[in-house]
């Protein structure tokens, strides 16, 4: 395997007495695109300033390129960045905002107005140079900030929740865009967002943060699928956790509510009579035996919520509910509150969290 | 509602009365210089003397490098405070207060002990360094306007993230004050050197006691010794510093727009 582009070895950063980044490691590879996703006070951004130079790590070192950048100043890394507030200088035009960066780096003027051509056209806005940042929207400002931070032909792009600020339209739209840009560019790309329908859709690989740390690092498919702590089963997608009573560790057999459920492979170091946390997502259970589910639990309809082109509904299973989805059916009414129900799934989807 | 109207008119036109009936008063003085009709003999006068425009030019040039020297101090000041040291702004802002409590007087007799000719640094011993110490004072005595006007101009932009959003595109500090920071408090910085032009133009103590032959002590001088041209010099005064305060009502519409707060 080749060097990774960007490695953050071993980083911590404190404030004072308060650690807010522990032990952070990542490799990220070259033209790769990750994303760093978490709830608020997480470190993420922290993170992120780090690679910028804008923070100093309390212990640790950032390589770029084979490069030790660890006590560079901000302006001596060749990184590129956005801000979540944009961050257009409101005296300078479009045009003025995109060369700003060329101009100090002492790009002669033919050669950055050919550049600036070239970014306005690559962010769809070539009409727009001569306009002030007052005379654009949220998500014009945005692009025509991203456009500034890839003028110089940064070695690394640095994406801090550029898209909270946007409606939600917009976002989407916008986020589709910095993904096909950030591919034909093939730059090397960190996103920090809190969204994770974000980060699910637009990144190569998901570092999912909490009180400082990587709880885990993976493809958005392994995040969502495989997750593997508690807290990222809870934090991307919706779950249904249950509580599980392990009767025989050796073949597998957890009780759920008084009913017997086989995750025979999956009890790695539990001894019978552990409690167990067990997770499943809406879209693995069906409402009713279904073939190719090995598994079914009875329980009693709680919720019903129709949602045009999909019913919502929830089975309480004991003292918990298990949340499902199915499609809108004309010719099938809906489940009626109160009605027993069975529910089943794949032994397989069933996660047991530690 | 339209009884409050009614009373807000009301006082409006008697604080526009108290401003406005001395000042039409001093107008009307200075008109009649020439026994029996209006003229503006004394303005001839004031206007036509060696020694008005001598003073006025060279309190001009005190306020132009009293001005600079504001700009230069405060403006670095104000932003990194902003920036890096926002939680000793109470303090900056108490210290910069001190010159409207401390009478000018006492901060001219402090000079005159400090920096006479048998101290190690003799501002007083030549003419040079006394007009370098008037325009020290005169930095002093304005610093609670300028400040004030930089600091509310920094308000209106996003000191750190715009900071932040030049350093990463390779720019070094002066790259930043030069074009991101200062371009966006420009109207600020001129609203704070139009009030200290005011300041110095008019300005007798200190100018009077460092024996400088500014424009205020001869104000002074005029006052004691001539009838009509006094009020002449009043009216002049006031039509300077509406000037300037106009200045700073027409530049502020060229202000930059900020981004985040567009209008």
């Amino acid at each position: 395997m080749a060097d990774p582009f960007l490695s953050i070895q071993h980083v911590r950063k404190s404030f004072g007495a308060t650690t807010v980044v522990e032990d952070f490691n990542l490799d990220v590879e070259p033209g790769e695109f990750v994303s760093f996703l978490g709830p608020s006070g997480c470190g993420k951004t922290t993170v992120l300033r780090m690679v910028a130079g804008f923070e100093e790590p309390s212990a640790g070192r950032i390589v770029v390129g084979g490069k030790d950048i660890t006590r560079l100043k901000p302006n001596q890394r060749n990184v590129g960045m956005v801000f979540q507030a944009y961050a257009l200088f409101p005296n300078l035009t479009v045009a003025q905002n995109i060369a700003f960066g060329l101009k100090v780096g002492g790009m002669p003027k033919a050669d950055a107005d050919r550049r600036v051509a070239e970014m306005l056209d690559i962010i769809k806005l070539p009409q727009m140079a001569d306009r002030y940042p007052y005379q654009l929207s949220g998500g014009q400002q945005q692009r025509i900030a991203l456009a500034r931070a890839i003028a110089p032909k940064p070695k690394l792009l640095l994406l801090d929740e550029p898209l909270s600020a946007l409606d939600a339209k917009v976002r989407v739209s916008l986020r589709e865009e910095i993904r096909s840009i950030q591919k034909k560019l093939g730059i090397t790309t960190i996103f920090v967002t809190h969204d994770q329908e974000e980060a699910l859709s637009i990144s190569d690989r998901i570092a999912v943060m909490y009180g400082g740390r990587a709880e885990q690092v993976g493809t958005p498919f392994e995040i969502y699928n495989r997750p593997a702590t508690k807290f990222v089963a809870n934090f991307v997608g919706t779950l249904n956790v249950l509580e599980g009573k392990v009767t025989d560790a050796a073949s597998g057999k957890v009780q759920v509510n008084a009913q017997e459920v086989s995750l025979k492979g999956k009890l790695n170091g539990s001894k019978s009579g552990d409690t167990l946390s067990l997770a499943l997502r809406p879209e693995a259970i069906s409402l009713g035996r279904q073939p190719g589910h090995d598994t079914s639990l009875s329980g009693e309809i709680a919720e019903v919520h129709f949602l045009g082109s999909v019913i919502r509904v929830r089975v309480g299973i004991g003292g918990k509910t298990v949340s499902l989805d199915t499609f809108n059916n004309s010719t099938t009414p809906p489940p009626v509150v109160g009605d027993k129900a069975d529910i089943s799934f794949s032994s397989g989807d069933m996660l047991v969290l530690h | 509602m339209k009884s409050g109207k009614f009373w807000a008119w009301v006082v409006f036109g008697i604080g526009t009365a108290y401003f406005f009936i001395p000042l039409l008063a001093t107008f009307e003085f200075s008109l009649r210089m020439r026994r029996g009709v209006h003229s503006f003999d004394a303005y001839q006068v004031v206007l036509g003397d060696p020694r008005f425009q001598a003073t006025f030019l060279y309190s001009v040039v005190a306020a132009i490098f009293t001005i600079i020297l504001g700009v230069l101090i405060v403006v670095p000041a104000a932003y990194w405070i902003r920036l890096r040291l926002p939680q000793i702004r109470p303090v900056v802002e108490f210290i910069t207060l001190l010159p409207l409590v401390i009478p000018a007087i006492v901060i001219v007799f402090g000079y005159i002990r400090m920096y006479g000719s048998n101290s190690p640094l003799p501002f007083l011993a030549s003419d040079l360094g006394a007009s370098a110490l008037l325009v020290i004072g005169y930095a002093t005595l304005a610093l609670p306007y300028m400040y004030r006007a930089v600091d509310t101009g920094l308000r209106t932009i996003d000191v750190r993230t715009l900071t932040e959003a030049a350093q990463i595109l390779g720019a070094g500090w002066g790259t930043i004050i030069t074009r991101v920071i200062l371009p966006n408090v420009l109207i600020a910085v001129l609203s704070g050197a139009f009030l200290t032009f005011a300041i110095v133009i008019g300005e007798f103590t200190m100018a009077s006691l460092l024996n400088r032959p500014a424009f205020g002590p001869y104000l002074q001088n005029i006052g004691a010794n001539r009838a009509y041209e006094p009020a002449a010099l009043a009216i002049i005064a006031f039509a300077i510093t509406w000037g300037c305060m106009s200045l700073i009502q027409i530049l502020s519409r060229f202000a930059p727009k900020s981004a985040n707060r567009p209008n």
